[in-house]
Parts: C-alpha cells; structure tokens; sequence
C-alpha cells in the first residue's frame, strides 16, 4: 500500500526545510566530516520531493515497485537524504547520528545494499542519470507511472556520462524522467564557473531535446512550482536547473568562516551551535 | 592446421553464435531478461534476441559508460539486463559504472564481451580484449565465465541467468572445434576434465582448451598422458580440481588468451601455492598487445599454438 503523502502547506514545509537544515548541522557535525554545504543548497528540492507530496513513498515497503524513485547521483551530499527520511520517520535521530561511523549503515555516500531507502550505491560522480534512464525504461515495461527524480551537482556535469544519458533518455522519450541540476556554484577546490564552466544548463539540456526549467532551488515557492509543472510535460524527459547556494541557510556562518564554497568538511561544533541559534 | 585438428575435432559455431541463439531461445522462460548495446550488437550476437523481444532491446548507442548505468538501473528495478559490447570496451571503457553501478550494489547483470583475446584478427590491438578477465575477477561477487565451445557457451548463457547475480561471460569472434554435445554438463564453478592423464596437467579456457587437447594428442604420441581440465569458470575458481590435479600430475601448465596479469594463470597459481605447491608453466599472451593479422598467424606469432603448450610441458615436468 502506498502511504498517502502528506501534502503540507508552503508554511509547514519551510518549517520541515529548516529542521532537515539542523540535522544535516548536527549529523555531520557529530560524524567530525562530510558535505554539510553540499547538502544544505538542495534542502528545498528534497523536502519538496519527499513533503509536498511529489514522491509518492510508502515506508512499510520502501522497495515497491509502485513508487516514484530520487536518485542521488550527487551522493556526498547523502546527509540531506538522511536528514529527510530521518524526518519522515524513515530512522529515528539517534540512527542518523551514527554517519560515518564504523558499522553504520548511514556511509558517507549512499550504499543501496545496507539501506533500502536508498535508490542507488553512488559517490562516483557523473552516474545517477543512467541508472534512472534504467529505472524509467524497467516501469515503462512494466506499465507503472512512477516517476524517477535524479539530483546532479553542477560540477557533476563535466562528467561525460551524463551526456550519454541525457541522449539516452531523448531517444526514448522517457517523460517520467526528471533530471534536477543542484546549481550551487562550486565543486571541490573551487567556483564552478572558474574549474569547468558547462553553463548554460538549460539550454543544453534543451538542444538534447529535454524540457527544460530555470528556478530559485532554495525558494520554496518555485521549486513547488517547477516540480508541478515538470508533471504535465508528457512528451520527453524534464529538466530543473535549480539554482541554489551551497550552505544556504547558514551562509553568515560561512561568511564569517571566511569560505563560501566550505567543501567537504563539517562545522565545528562552536559554529554549529551558531548555525543551529540561526536555523531555530 | 586448424584448432582441434590435431585432436580429431570438428569445427563448430563461435562462441557468440551460441550465446546469441541461446539468449534468444531463453527469452520466453526469462521474461525479466532484456538486452542493453552500444551499438554492436550485430557482432556480440543480441540482435538476434532484439530482433524476437523488440520492446526488451535496448540500444543506447555508443556510449558504454551509460550503457552499463542504464543496465543498473534496470536490475534495480527488477529486470535482468543482458549487456553486451566488445568484451575491450565493456570491461575497459566502462569500468568504474561496472564497479559502481553493478558489482558494489550487486546488480544482478549479465556483462557479455565478444571479440575477447587476439583471435579476433584483422582489427587489431585496439579491439582485443586481454585485461577483460583480470578486469572482471579484481570485483568482489563478480562471477566471471569464459565458454570452450558453442556448445559450452550456450548452457553458460542459461547459467548466468539462473545465477543470481553479477556474471561475466567471455566470448570469441571466431569458429572453435566442437568439445562438448548438447548432454554435457555444465556447471558454474565446476572443471570439466576433457582428457584424462595423470603425467601432468593443462588448465585451460576459452580457444585454448581445444589447442590445449591438440597439444595432449601430441604430448600422447611421446608417450606423455596429459590432463586437460576446462576451467571455464575463472571465478569461483574449482579449487578441488586444481588441488586434485596438483597432488595426482605434480605438474600443472595453464593456457589462456588473456594477458600473464590477472587471468586464469594467476587465479590457479594463488591456489596452487596456498595449497599444494608444484611446478607451474604458464602460456597466453604475456605483456604485450597483439596486432592486426589473421587469428591462426596471430595465435602463432604471439605463442598460443599446441606447441608453445608442448614446450610448456616438455620445461615443466624437467622441473
């Protein structure tokens, strides 16, 4: 049975957008590393997803085959994933808290095979729109309408494979595909634009015969809007270039940290307090 | 002088050939099988199941990377994909989404590479596949299958899909002598012993198993009685035959076309020595890559002939 989702008013799923926030402080703050900043830029798109009634998910029986799917290509930022599922009741507080740690089953990236919440074993970047080519091919021939949502990172998309996949999904027209780009700027030693600058997304996605959208990804209000709309697109796969900021939410922190990109590395736990003071 | 002459064989279909014919006669009783291609499955042979189950073939052009993806995907969502390129640009081009997307989640996916070792021929180098198997046994739960015969790769490719999860099966472009009938078993993880002997042994797989019984022919005439074991399944490796083998020859030489590292040879070699250590000789391609040229000049030039095997085990039993 599918669970009925939980269709939150805008005002309720802020709220649920900045408790994820805290977990995603608190979890990689306990865990002494991890991508807090990579995670916090797609916070709108996953509380969207799992809160606003997108994905339809069904905790007695998260492997149904009846269920919409999110891929996590861009796997470092796994503790938005967590933090989320953990909010919906998925795993309790105290289970997320054991990120990273030896003999936990919440790694730094996303292990399908210890956790079936997780659509895909990623991390190694550039791979998550072909496995959701493969999960929308697999319910088309089994006459589902699931749908099948996968996060990129904007770095992510110098990998080469994801064209391959994008052409993939063209040829087969698979309209219950939907690609989200989490725009935030910056990839590991630097601003995106500066290391390798795909810009314009859109347009790209577009020339490979996508639909594609242009929106705010951290302002509630248009990821709403884009992810409806993506919905009544029936003919090809859909694109959402979300523009975001890595680390929304906490960005002072990080201005007073003096590093706006904060790549891979947790807060300390005197600016996690900061941050929380500011997320409450 | 053709393969398996020497040994009064008679020469058959290609491993391809069986797999491709084979797949397609599954395809009814595997309604979960589908087929993934980077455009060349007119020479793997899984256009003939894409042919009979249209809306079960997918080719996603030449893009092996998002091929194998596309393939985890499937297998995630309950299908048993069947994908299948040159085995140089399935195992090399696509390496790390095998890894990924297939062998580190456990994907129950069939990886096929045709045109596998020198033998393809004319094309040369480039299209040689001779890491493949090494490739293939380095991933942990990976079982990796490398057919003697078209009658041999025919019930690989119904074991692989009986077999629940990730399976490499190695195949070859050209013609081999006929080893088996219909009524020979065939078992993933189980030798086949092809020639009794107890003078010394020949481990071998793939092309070289049917040079393997021309060199015990020969061996035979010397009065030497070979074993020859069919190690057609590289990983799980049969090691009771090996040790088996090891305690009653005393002498073991393995042949493979495959390069010296990482293959059949050094998968035999680590039992051996961890179990029962005995002169070993090893024959296949060694350090190199081959060249164009014709398959029967190429197997000669680059040392993969019953001779190169005779004076493996001429070297082996002076030892």
């Amino acid at each position: 049975m599918v669970a009925d989702v939980n269709k939150q008013t805008l005002d309720q799923l802020k709220d649920t957008a900045k408790a994820i926030r805290r977990l995603i402080i608190k979890i990689t703050t306990e865990a002494g590393s991890g991508h807090p900043s990579s995670s916090l830029s797609a916070v709108e798109v996953v509380t969207a997803l799992y809160f606003g009634g997108f994905l339809r998910h069904n905790i007695q029986n998260p492997r149904d085959p009846k269920r919409d799917r999110f891929i996590l290509s861009k796997g470092h930022a796994v503790p938005v994933l967590y933090s989320a599922l953990c909010q919906a009741g998925y795993y309790t507080f105290e289970q997320i808290m054991t990120l990273r740690k030896l003999g936990s089953p919440f790694e730094g990236h996303p292990n399908m095979k210890r956790l079936d919440t997780m659509e895909a074993s990623t991390g190694s970047l550039g791979q998550g729109l072909s496995l959701g080519v493969g999960h929308a091919l697999a319910c088309r021939l089994d006459g589902l309408d699931a749908h099948t949502y996968v996060m990129m990172g904007d770095g992510e998309m110098g990998e080469g494979q994801v064209w391959e996949a994008m052409a993939s999904a063209e040829k087969y027209k698979l309209q219950n595909l939907t690609a989200i780009v989490d725009q935030n700027g910056f990839q590991q030693t630097g601003a995106t634009k500066d290391v390798l600058d795909m810009k314009p997304f859109a347009s790209k996605f577009e020339a490979f015969g996508w639909h594609a959208q242009v929106i705010n990804g951290n302002k509630m209000e248009e990821v709403i809007a884009a992810l409806a709309h993506a919905k009544t697109v029936t003919d090809r796969p859909t694109a959402i270039i979300s523009q975001t900021q890595k680390g929304f939410g906490i960005l002072p922190i990080l201005e007073t940290a003096g590093d706006l990109n904060y790549h891979g590395k947790p807060l300390p736990k005197d600016l996690a307090e900061k941050a929380l003071a500011l997320l409450s | 002088m053709a393969i398996g002459e020497a040994a009064g064989l008679k020469l058959g279909k290609a491993t391809r050939d069986a797999f491709g014919a084979a797949l397609k006669d599954l395809g009814n009783e595997f309604p979960s099988v589908v087929t993934v291609d980077g455009d060349v499955g007119n020479s793997t042979r899984t256009e003939v199941f894409a042919k009979a189950f249209p809306n079960r073939g997918f080719n996603v052009g030449i893009a092996e990377s998002n091929m194998v993806g596309v393939a985890g995907g499937l297998a995630a969502a309950g299908k048993i994909p069947v994908v299948s390129s040159f085995a140089a640009f399935l195992l090399c081009n696509a390496f790390d989404q095998i890894r990924m997307s297939i062998a580190y989640p456990g994907m129950n996916v069939k990886l096929v590479g045709s045109h596998a070792g020198i033998s393809i021929g004319e094309d040369g180098a480039s299209q040689m596949g001779i890491e493949d198997v090494g490739l293939a046994c380095s991933m942990p739960g990976f079982t990796v299958i490398v057919p003697a015969d078209a009658a041999s790769a025919r019930k690989a490719t119904r074991a692989m899909l009986e077999h629940v999860g990730p399976v490499y099966l190695r195949c070859g472009r050209i013609e081999l002598p006929e080893i088996y009938t219909a009524d020979s078993p065939f078992v993933i993880g189980k030798a086949n012993t092809v020639k009794e002997g107890n003078d010394v042994t020949i481990i071998a797989n793939g092309l070289m198993v049917g040079i393997a019984l021309d060199a015990a022919a020969a061996l035979a005439k010397t009065g030497v009685q070979a074993r020859v074991l069919d190690m057609h399944t590289v990983k799980p490796l049969d090691e009771a035959a090996i040790i088996k083998a090891a305690t009653e020859t005393g002498r073991i030489v393995v042949a493979e076309e495959h390069l010296m590292a990482g293959g059949l040879g050094s998968a035999v070699a680590t039992v051996v020595a961890r179990t029962k250590p005995v002169p070993m000789e090893f024959v296949n391609v060694g350090d190199c890559y081959a060249e164009s040229g014709d398959p029967l000049g190429l197997l000669q030039k680059y040392g993969l002939t019953a001779e190169a095997i005779v004076a493996a085990v001429t070297k082996v039993r002076s030892r």
